[in-house]
């Protein structure tokens, strides 16, 4: 079996996989990082959000193997001595979740759309999470939120 | 399940032409890993192409553009360059999947896929696009339209692999259009789609090329069609004769997502709408 290694919430790992584990099967099964959720299985839902390198990917839809030598930041990632992230803080603060299993992905979307789109306006917010569904459909809320998270990382 | 990464095309195809059992490239994997996870394809070897020098680049060539195989929508949608000579092209690939997936989703997997409903194949048969094949008794440029055979299925032999995609030069007085049909505004297979390439001489239509996706078992380049425009100002007459050219050329299905006869219709109405868009951006707006 082909052995991985990456930096995974600034921590090197690395571990023998099956060539055809998901990056998202990696995480969860391997690392125990099971904040990553896993939803549709075929890249629709946007539960599995995570960031390689910076960028939100689909870890449903990527191999572990191919992200040998990458930076990757899950959920349990983002919270930094206690201190939640802005966006998960607005999530929390303006309820945007109702069941949560959307959030893990929704929270690492939102952070690599504020990221792009440093004062986004509604459409591009709603444009922005295209890619995650959330099955409670409470995009309200969740909108508010990044709007607010948007506003407090200094948008 | 064998993970490749070869550092060139002709290894790429070496391994491919000597793999046994089920065979994939692998490059944004949009659709590779869903039909895996789905035990729909299970591939015995899987080759990741994305470490071969120049498969991430957009390039000028012969006044066209050479798009890499790894390039991904995201990209295309970027490129400032791209977007005002082949917005069609563009806008085609921009409509698939969700932000995240154009960050990984490409042309040649979307063309390799062999989904009649892919959306970036009629724009890029429109458009008049080529693709480079490596394979084990060297290279070959076929078009974009002969690719295609059937549902999931293309003309590529054993240990063929696509290395690039080539636009033509987009010279003067030239546009390009895609439009689909999805019963909600985002994220869905195209129930019809149309790409619609033009080329004026003052305001008559000069050159035309008319491709219907989703209507029969492979994309289909409409010659009748492009016909109907050819020597029109887009007029009325040549818009209606358009439109029944179109709806003429389709075989489609009756699914759930559309009958044979709304497929037909759409077909004809979405050709019009993207020949007045395409007419608009070669300059032609009245």
């Amino acid at each position: 079996m082909p052995n991985v290694s990456m930096t995974v919430n600034g921590k090197a790992v690395s571990a023998e996989v099956e060539p055809r584990t998901l990056l998202v099967q990696f995480l969860r099964e391997k690392l125990s990082l099971t904040g990553t959720h896993v939803g549709c299985d075929t890249s629709q839902c946007g539960a599995c959000v995570v960031h390689v390198n910076g960028k939100s990917v689909k870890a449903c839809t990527t191999l572990a193997v191919q992200h040998e030598g990458a930076d990757v930041t899950t959920i349990e990632g983002l919270a930094q001595n206690g201190e939640l992230h802005p966006m998960q803080e607005a999530f929390k603060e303006h309820h945007g979740l109702q069941c949560g299993f959307c959030t893990p992905g929704m929270v690492m979307s939102a952070i690599d759309l504020v990221k792009t789109h440093p004062n986004p306006d509604e459409k591009t917010i709603r444009e922005g999470l295209e890619g995650n569904i959330c099955r409670c459909t409470g995009y309200h809320n969740i909108v508010k939120a990044v709007k607010a998270a948007a506003d407090n990382m200094g948008g | 399940m064998q993970y490749h990464t070869p550092g060139s095309f002709d290894d790429a195809a070496t391994i491919a032409a000597k793999a046994e059992g089920v065979t994939r490239f692998l490059a944004g994997g949009t659709d590779v890993l869903v039909q895996l996870r789905a035990d729909m394809v299970t591939p015995d070897v899987l080759i990741d192409i994305k470490h071969i020098d120049g498969v991430s680049d957009i390039a000028r060539e012969d006044g066209g553009w050479r798009i890499g195989v790894a390039v991904t929508g995201a990209e295309m949608t970027e490129h400032p360059e791209l977007d005002k000579e082949w917005p069609g092209v563009v806008e085609a690939m921009d409509l698939i999947g969700s932000t995240q997936i154009q960050g990984r989703a490409t042309l040649v997997g979307n063309l390799c896929n062999g989904s009649p409903a892919a959306d970036s194949v009629p724009a890029m048969i429109a458009a008049g696009a080529s693709v480079s094949v490596v394979g084990p008794d060297g290279s070959r440029t076929i078009k974009v339209e002969d690719v295609p055979t059937g549902p999931g299925r293309t003309s590529l032999e054993k240990g063929e692999v696509v290395s690039a995609v080539h636009l033509p030069a987009r010279g003067d007085n030239g546009g390009d259009a895609y439009l689909r049909f999805i019963p909600r505004t985002e994220m869905d297979i195209a129930v019809v789609g149309c790409g619609v390439n033009l080329r004026l001489d003052g305001d008559r239509v000069a050159e035309a090329r008319v491709s219907l996706g989703a209507v029969a078992p492979t994309v289909l380049l409409v010659e009748e069609a492009a016909q109907a425009v050819i020597g029109t100002t887009l007029d009325a007459a040549a818009l209606e004769a358009l439109s029944a050219a179109a709806s003429a050329a389709c075989k489609p299905i009756n699914d759930k997502r559309g009958t044979i006869e709304f497929r037909t219709h759409v077909a004809g109405v979405l050709a019009k709408r993207a020949a007045k868009i395409a007419y608009d951006r070669a300059g032609g707006a009245k």
